[in-house]
């Protein structure tokens, strides 16, 4: 993975962020140690400075130069404090009592505090020691430094310095490895995803994403993802078998048309019979028309495109009103046309391809059964569905040609008599799909029965418009 | 193309060339004095400026597409009925059409019969106001309205609700060819075409109702293009 890209992952630019945080709060943490401890160091050491110059410059005046050069001597002993630094100093001789060899040249002023650096005589050898100090001048032009050695303040400080540098550099490299594990991991998943989305793209529709097992937010990504792939798959397959069939159902009676026109050219020319030929071709254009009109809905309603138009409606008078539309036809084979619709919860549909549909059923009853017949028309609500049915008792179709007859332009042997395309039934089936209705057709004994079952609609849709 | 005609005075709005010059033919040879726009912002300029009887838009035009320029005439309160003609033939594409101004939705392909009688049905809907009657007459026919009751010649007829309401849509366009299609969706709401010619057996059916027994027969088969029911000359 090249690191240009890594560093561009919302889960690296996080870890930077969240270690900048990190840093500031360490940086703020030592600080606070650093100065609540050295502060109070250097406090404490200008105290004790004040509280000793106080005390020798009293020792002076109580007992002279005598008395003060043996304070200085004692405090700058054996005895006295290791990290003290003393100096009497007469400006015509020199010094009188102290453990500094000589004023310093920094130090010219009178009663100031000044900062040294002092070499001191350790074991190991000369070392360089940092010095806090006041300066006294004393009556008669004696001058009076009193020190405080800062060296373990400055080894303290320098300890803080480092632990925070230390820290600093293991926060930063630690979480520059963190951020790149992380952000590596997430495009690693990330990576997938858009492997797998190109080469959809490219045409392999059955590719899916792989889910990487611990059903967290990419997971779940992953799922609804290829739960659209998969309709995405679902609509372009169906789209395609909708285009190919109709290229396919459309080149047969455009060739019949092309021919009756052929030869009609090819004829010698009689006006009479020219006509004739006008008049067939304009009543086959208008029935591959009617077959093109007729596969353009099957199409939509197997595509789902007629899924948003679904609204709550009340099936029993749907069937009423097309069982009405088809009485007088039925009426004049003398059919009977019993319709039984007792009260039932509203489906949601598309009132306009149900009642081609249910429309298509009664066309077919009523041209397959014979006269002195009878077909039923109901509508009954059957817990947890509500269920259409149309049954005649006409010849009915054999069990082995159930499925076949409603694909698209079946016509079974008996029914090549009657006129029609073979396609009401497809489209029954494909308006069934689309209303999520199981289609069953069964036999009537004697007869056909078709049964559509629809979920009753759910309370969302069930309201008004 | 005559300069002078007693027919319609219709403008086609439709960006195809080969229909409009089918539609201006057909038209003309039907004794109408059609006009043809190519564009959208033509047909909605000619539109505003001549007075025509109907207006005939497609959907989609170049410039301005056809729901567009029937809403600018609507707020512009013209008032000419039209009749949309379009490829897009399904439920909601009508409803939008219908919702936009449009009085009438036809889709393409289209027998010329259907168009005709369609146009005569909104220029003669566009004419009078019997949508408030209580009482239709042709010839010895009546109707009544709020009885639900018909009688022709004095004599009471008995019919179905549906064919009384098939009647009721045959009397308020008296004289006016029907189609089948027109019935369809005026009197049962479906806007397909059943396989069998079913809306010809509820016509015999009224026919046998209201004609039969009578010296002369009220409605009438038109070949070719539907039914009218008109009172004899």
């Amino acid at each position: 993975m090249p690191l240009p890209n890594l560093f561009r992952t919302t889960a690296f630019r996080l870890t930077v962020l969240y270690l900048a945080l990190f840093v500031a709060s360490v940086v703020a943490i030592l600080g606070f140690i650093y100065w609540s401890t050295v502060a109070v160091i250097d406090r404490q050491a200008a105290a004790t400075i004040e509280a000793e110059i106080i005390g020798l410059a009293d020792q002076y005046e109580d007992r002279g130069l005598a008395g003060l050069i043996d304070a200085v001597r004692e405090r700058s002993g054996e005895g006295g404090s290791r990290d003290s630094v003393y100096l009497l100093w007469d400006p015509q001789t020199g010094p009188l009592a102290g453990n500094l060899a000589a004023w310093p040249p920094s130090a010219a002023g009178v009663s100031e505090w000044v900062r040294l650096t002092l070499n001191r005589r350790e074991d190991e050898g000369v070392v360089p020691h940092e010095v806090s100090a006041r300066t006294f001048q004393l009556a008669g032009g004696y001058r009076l430094l009193v020190g405080r050695d800062l060296h373990e303040r400055t080894k303290f400080r320098r300890l803080v310095v480092d632990t925070l540098i230390w820290s600093l550099c293991a926060a930063i490299g630690l979480g520059l490895l963190g951020g790149i594990f992380l952000s590596r991991r997430m495009l690693g998943r990330v990576e997938a995803v858009t492997m797998t989305t190109r080469r959809i793209m490219q045409g392999d529709l059955s590719q899916r994403i792989e889910p990487g097992g611990s059903d967290d937010e990419f997971d779940r990504l992953g799922e609804s993802l290829n739960a659209m792939f998969a309709q995405i798959e679902r609509l372009m397959s169906g789209m395609r078998l909708a285009t190919d069939s109709l290229a396919h159902d459309l080149r047969s009676p455009l060739t019949r048309l092309r021919g009756r026109i052929e030869l009609a050219l090819i004829s010698p020319p009689d006006p009479g019979r020219d006509r004739d030929a006008l008049g067939d071709v304009l009543r086959q254009a208008d029935a591959a028309l009617a077959t093109f009109d007729s596969l353009l809905k099957i199409a939509a309603a197997e595509a789902g495109v007629a899924a948003a138009e679904l609204r709550p409606l009340d099936l029993g008078a749907l069937a009423r009103d097309a069982a009405e539309l088809y009485e007088p036809l039925a009426d004049e084979k003398e059919i009977r046309l019993v319709v039984a619709t007792p009260p039932a919860p509203p489906v949601a549909a598309q009132r306009e391809l149900l009642a081609q549909a249910v429309a298509n059923l009664l066309d077919n009853a009523v041209k397959h059964t014979p006269a002195g017949g009878r077909i039923a028309v109901s509508v009954a609500a059957d817990e947890p569905v509500v269920r259409l049915t149309v049954a005649d008792n006409g010849p009915g179709v054999p069990e082995a040609d159930r499925e076949r007859v409603l694909e698209r332009f079946v016509r079974l042997e008996e029914a090549r008599s009657t006129p029609g395309a073979g396609l009401g039934l497809s489209l029954v089936a494909a308006v069934a799909r689309l209303h999520g209705a199981a289609l069953r057709l069964s036999d009537n004994t004697p007869g056909l029965r078709v049964d559509l079952e629809f979920p009753a609609a759910p309370p969302e849709v069930a309201g008004p418009r | 193309m005559p300069l002078y005609t007693t027919g319609m005075h219709i403008l086609v709005i439709e960006d195809d060339q080969e229909t409009a010059d089918y539609l201006r033919k057909g038209l003309g040879e039907s004794g109408h004095l059609a006009d043809h726009a190519a564009t959208g912002p033509d047909g909605l300029g000619m539109a505003l400026a001549g007075r025509y009887d109907v207006l005939i838009v497609d959907r989609m035009l170049p410039g301005l597409d056809g729901l567009s320029v029937i809403r600018v005439l609507r707020e512009e309160k013209v008032a000419t009925p039209v009749l949309i003609l379009s490829a897009l033939g399904r439920v909601d594409d009508r409803v939008r059409g219908l919702r936009a101004g449009g009085d009438d939705y036809l889709v393409k392909p289209f027998a010329f019969s259907e168009l005709l009688a369609r146009l005569e049905a909104l220029t003669r809907r566009a004419g009078t106001d019997a949508e408030e009657a209580t009482q239709l007459r042709v010839g010895d026919l009546e109707m009544n309205l709020l009885r639900r009751t018909v009688s022709r010649a004095g004599r009471p007829i008995e019919l179905q609700p549906r064919e009384f309401r098939l009647l009721e849509h045959l009397m308020r366009r008296e004289g006016q060819v029907v189609t089948r299609t027109m019935l369809l969706e005026g009197v049962w709401d479906y806007h397909f075409d059943p396989q069998t010619n079913v809306i010809d057996v509820h016509i015999s059916r009224l026919r046998a109702k209201i004609d039969k027994g009578f010296e002369t027969p009220l409605l009438h088969t038109i070949r070719g293009a539907g039914y009218c029911l008109r009172a004899p000359a």
